[in-house]
């Protein structure tokens, strides 16, 4: 049955007073054996833009075992907009393990208490967010496309999309603090960088035996990253989805890409049916892209795929249905059949790209 | 050895639409199906059934409806099946959630203990990954996230050990046993039922338990009571300020619409010409 | 597989179902066999209920079965280019409970009626084809499925698994299906809101309107369209003779595609949502295309045997009442004692012929090759009638005697006197 898009709760529903001292935005700064995860950096720059709104200060939380960079960590953060850095340095830290992880982290929201609290929507954030979330009993937003503070108020409205993706919505914690969110790598811009800026780092201890916690890693085989796409930075992408029928008709998605040196992308559903890999996926369960051109053939275009691309500066739309949604938010459209579209578009690509060598 | 592996029934989104002019969501005809990431668990519960024996037991929270997708798990091979039906459930965020499903867990280990809990990584929609490390962290059992393969289990010593999925690479990982694990898309492919299966699903007594039989007593701790998330408001994307132009030739024929549509595409963004120039073969 | 059942039921549709619970409900332990993954999920949606055939089989169906609108109306178009000739029948008597039709959702209504037959007692199981009939000798003594320890056997088997019946063909009971006897038909549903469907035809909540169509859509091929009201979408659809198909070279989705832009149609689905999209095979052969119903062990029911009344649009109702009938037969002979011999069986084909199926199935039989070999019904007449209307309907100070004149003639040049006289002939003789 249809239903009306629910309206906005009109009573106005009040902060539990246990948190009405909550301050600050806090951004979890994901690192790995020295490495920081881009998404943090993702992260920082929407959490500038949330303190300044709120007034408050902007922190990073670094945890890591001990030289693995803490402290540089901590001045990068502090380059891409964080005020103050808590940084949690501890032997059992050195690979992420949800039980040092969580305990660290919930103690020091409960020690410093913020009133938002904002991780990537990686494997890593994920896995510790929900657990983080359950032991705060606070509410936790995940794969938000969009942050930002309520009118009129101090909440956070984190929209995500909902029904499959055929919708957005927006979801607040009212009562409880922190808020808490994920956001995918790729969703934010990525800020620049300002290497003048500096901030305070506050140094936590954090002791828990290793006798104590009950996982242990045996080893870490790290990807063979040769040959290993990587659509979330690629400038140009080609994508495909069931409008092209048949996993034979793939082939010409990977023929334009190769004329284009683009990476090549997919849909939910053709990933699930096994035509390419899951590392090629594009949307909101997959990967987010931010290319300058994508091309998108035989997908409809709904809002699973959506929040994942169009960010794109240019979008080539590729449907045999002129209905289809993707028409709506793509920079140009071709309403045809993929299987006869894509080849034509390879050879105009190839024709072009002849010419400008010649020329050039 | 007894595993327990939780499901949801969801709508296949793939298939919900909203409808252009009224803006509301269209759901006839849209079939539920078992989250399809929730196969993965139950196949490689199955798995680990075929290797050391024991049984499988599968629990939903839902409405009533969702027997169907319980009794689809038996018909893969899963032994027992409960569902956790209640209208004091009606409004679940995640937080909500965990809390109805660890407190059925204990009831189904007050009968049988449980070595381990199975999920899939997450629900096409809800998306959100939450309930999993929730049940976890409320029955204080170890967590271990986007599990790719089992690698052992030692009944005896209570251990398991697993490769776990994490960034630019996979983590070999050991823990104590019972814990819940969530696991990875795409590491199995589910089973094809024996006739036997299919009877059995057919004529099984299904378990309904509500509240009380979930050993829920706490009622602020479900439905809209015990979510600290509310959805405020839900809306259609906003339209893009332009449609896409549309590339039309007299013909309509491949060739003449791929080449206007370079025309048009390189005209408007020069840029983006040098840009494919400078990187294609 | 050890356990045994007395009937081993094919299919979940219209028959399966009317035969499943029939047979349950007459005591008898059942296995039902469907291929798809829920009852109706093969079937294609958007379809007319017809309460006698059902109300046989579930008097009190009404209280839980799942349906759209009860029909209130009934329109008959004959298209032309950009016009139509059509008529209404529209009655307060089909306003007054209880409804003689009401338009459904194929695959709500099978899952219902599967679940009454399993709440009497008849076991089901789906995502589960059967290959072949186990045989022994000419007898026929269970199925083997597709899954491990497939192989079930059963005292009789009701064959209920659809028109392109493999099984069927395989073990010899039925030659495969000629194109001229089938009928490839397509639908769409389009989704509108309820408001939206009742102000555009013209009838309340819970009301329902069929329109049939015949004419220039077909584009020279014999074959039909229909438009039905649910109660949230608008199902519409067109279907052809398989045969013409093949040698007209056209495709069912593009006399879809114009028929919903013309313009009597498309402003009645304007703004809808399609949503689904199915093709689907329809017996058309009629009397003379039904195929031996019976043998040694074995019954067919419903479009399996090509029980399809193609003039009057019913197929689900013969496909409910041979299943019950077929049920019935086996629950007579067993309670007597008797086995499900040839001989013995041969009671469903009395019962089938004492019944309107049969009966009705007669009195059209030349009907399908009529309409083969006259084409002109679905071009000339169409376009004459169109003609003919807009003439007399038009006023434009032409007198109404030379109106009638000019009408006479042009129905005359086009057929000539002998053919008019022979098409009215064969029109009778496809009635009678």
């Amino acid at each position: 049955m249809s239903e009306q898009p629910k309206k906005p709760a009109r009573k106005k529903v009040e902060l539990d007073p246990r948190f009405a001292s909550y301050r600050h935005v806090w951004v979890f700064i994901e690192n790995e054996r020295g490495q920081v995860h881009s998404v943090s950096w993702e992260l920082l720059g929407e959490g500038r833009k949330l303190a300044d709104r709120l007034g408050v200060e902007l922190c990073g939380v670094v945890m890591a075992a001990p030289g693995e960079r803490g402290r540089e960590i901590c001045r990068e953060a502090f380059h891409y907009g964080a005020d103050k850095c808590y940084l949690v340095q501890a032997d059992v830290l050195r690979d992420y393990r949800n039980e040092p992880y969580t305990k660290a982290l919930t103690d020091l929201v409960n020690a410093y208490q913020p009133e938002i609290l904002m991780l990537g929507a990686s494997t890593l954030g994920r896995d510790l967010a929900g657990s983080v979330a359950t032991t705060l009993a606070t509410g936790l937003t995940a794969d938000c496309t969009e942050l930002a503070i309520e009118e009129g108020g101090r909440n956070l409205a984190a929209t995500r999309p909902t029904f499959g993706g055929s919708l957005l919505c927006t979801i607040m914690t009212q009562r409880h603090r922190p808020q808490m969110a994920t956001v995918r790598p790729r969703v934010m811009s990525m800020p620049e960088p300002d290497p003048v800026r500096s901030g305070e780092i506050v140094e936590v201890p954090f002791s828990m035996f290793e006798s104590d916690i009950v996982t242990k890693v045996l080893d870490f085989i790290a990807d063979d990253t040769r040959d290993k796409p990587n659509l979330p930075f690629a400038d140009i992408i080609v994508a495909g989805g069931r409008g092209l029928k048949k996993p034979e008709n793939f082939q010409l998605v990977w023929d334009l890409a190769k004329v284009l040196g683009a990476e090549v992308g997919a849909s939910r559903p053709v990933v699930q049916a096994g035509w390419v890999d899951l590392d090629r996926q594009v949307g909101q369960s997959g990967k987010t892209v931010r290319p300058k051109l994508y091309i998108a053939a035989g997908i409809s275009g709904a809002i699973q795929h959506r929040v994942g691309m169009d960010g794109a500066d240019v979008i080539i739309a590729i449907n045999s249905d002129p209905n289809a949604p993707i028409f709506d938010f793509a920079h140009f459209g071709i309403v045809g059949n993929a299987m006869t579209i894509l080849p034509a578009l390879t050879e105009a690509f190839r024709a072009q790209l002849a010419q400008s060598r010649k020329a050039g | 050895m007894h595993s327990v592996v939780c499901i949801k029934q969801v709508p296949d989104s793939a298939q919900i639409r909203v409808h252009p002019v009224t803006n509301t969501i269209m759901r006839q005809g849209v079939p539920a199906i078992i989250n399809p990431y929730d196969l993965f668990a139950l196949e490689e519960a199955l798995r680990l059934k075929d290797r050391l024996g024991g049984t499988v037991t599968v629990v939903t929270m839902g409405p009533p409806m969702a027997e169907a997708a319980l009794r689809k798990c038996l018909s893969y091979g899963a032994d027992d099946a409960i569902l956790v039906s209640d209208r004091a459930f009606a409004g679940s965020d995640t937080l909500a959630t965990s809390y109805a499903l660890a407190a059925t867990i204990r009831q189904i280990m007050a009968r049988q203990p449980v070595d381990l809990i199975f999920t899939g990584k997450q629900t096409i929609d809800g998306d959100t990954a939450q309930v999993g490390p929730g049940i976890a962290k409320r029955l204080d059992y170890q967590l271990l996230t986007y599990v790719s393969r089992i690698v052992e289990v030692d009944l005896a010593r209570k251990e398991i050990v697993v490769e776990r999925r994490a960034e630019g690479g996979v983590q070999l990982l050991k823990t104590a046993t019972p814990c819940l694990i969530t696991l990875l898309e795409g590491i199995n492919e589910m089973r094809f039922g024996d006739l036997e299966d299919l009877f059995r699903a057919a004529r099984y007594d299904l378990q309904v338990w509500n509240r009380e039989a979930a050993g829920i007593d706490e009622v602020e701790m479900i439905g809209l009571k015990g979510s600290p998330t509310v959805v405020s408001k839900v809306f259609a994307p906003r339209p893009r300020a332009q449609r896409a132009q549309i590339i039309e030739t007299q013909d309509s024929e491949p060739r003449n619409l791929a080449a206007t549509l370079l025309a048009k595409v390189f005209t408007q963004h020069p840029k983006l010409e040098k840009e494919i120039a400078k990187r294609a073969i | 597989m050890s356990e045994k059942f007395d009937v081993i039921v094919v299919g979940a549709g219209m028959a399966g179902n009317a035969a499943a619970y029939t047979l349950a409900k007459g005591g008898l332990k059942v296995l039902q066999i469907e291929r798809g993954e829920t009852p109706g999920s093969k079937n294609v949606q958007g379809a007319i209920l017809y309460s006698d055939a059902i109300e046989r089989i579930i008097p009190d169906f009404r209280e839980t079965a799942p349906l759209e609108r009860h029909l209130v109306e009934q329109r008959v178009w004959i298209l032309d280019e950009a016009s139509y000739v059509g008529s209404t029948y529209r009655s307060e008597d089909f306003n007054k409970p209880p409804y003689n039709r009401y338009t459904i959702i194929r695959a709500h209504f099978d899952q219902w009626f599967s679940k009454k037959a399993q709440e009497a007692g008849a076991l089901t199981i789906c995502e589960t084809t059967v290959s072949e009939l186990l045989l022994d000798g000419k007898r026929v003594v269970g199925v083997r499925t597709d899954r491990k320890g497939g192989e079930i056997y059963a005292d009789a088997v009701i064959l209920a698994d659809g028109v392109n019946s493999r099984l069927a063909t395989k073990a010899g009971f039925h030659p495969e299906i000629k194109p001229k006897d089938v009928a490839l038909a397509v639908k769409e549903i389009h989704f509108l809101p309820q408001e939206t469907i009742e102000a555009r035809f013209n009838i309340g909540e819970e009301e329902g309107v069929v329109i049939e169509m015949a004419g220039k859509i077909t584009q020279g091929m014999m074959g039909t369209g229909f438009l039905y009201t649910n109660k949230e979408s608008i199902t519409l659809g067109i279907g052809c003779m398989l045969s013409d198909f093949k040698t007209q070279k056209t495709t069912p989705y593009e006399l879809l595609d114009k028929m919903k832009q013309h313009p009597a149609i498309a402003p009645l689905i304007a703004g809808g949502e399609m949503k689904e999209y199915a093709a689907h095979l329809i017996p058309e052969g009629g009397y003379n295309a039904v195929p031996q119903v019976f043998g040694d062990g074995w019954l067919m029911a419903g479009d399996a045997a090509m029980f399809v009344n193609g003039i009057h649009r019913e197929g689900s109702n013969l496909a409910m009442t041979t299943g019950m009938l077929a049920a019935q037969t086996l629950i007579e002979l067993k309670a007597a004692g008797k086995s499900f011999s040839t001989a013995n069986l041969a009671k469903y084909k009395a019962k089938l012929d004492d019944s309107f199926v049969m009966k009705d199935l007669l009195k059209y039989r030349r009907m399908p090759d009529i309409f083969h070999k006259n084409k002109q019904f679905f071009t000339t007449y169409p376009e004459l009638l169109s003609k003919a209307a807009q003439s007399l309907i038009r006023v434009d100070g032409i007198d109404k005697k030379t109106k009638e004149k000019e009408i006479k003639k042009s129905f005359v040049a086009s057929r000539s006197v002998f053919g008019l006289i022979g098409d009215a002939f064969k029109l009778w003789r496809a009635v009678e």
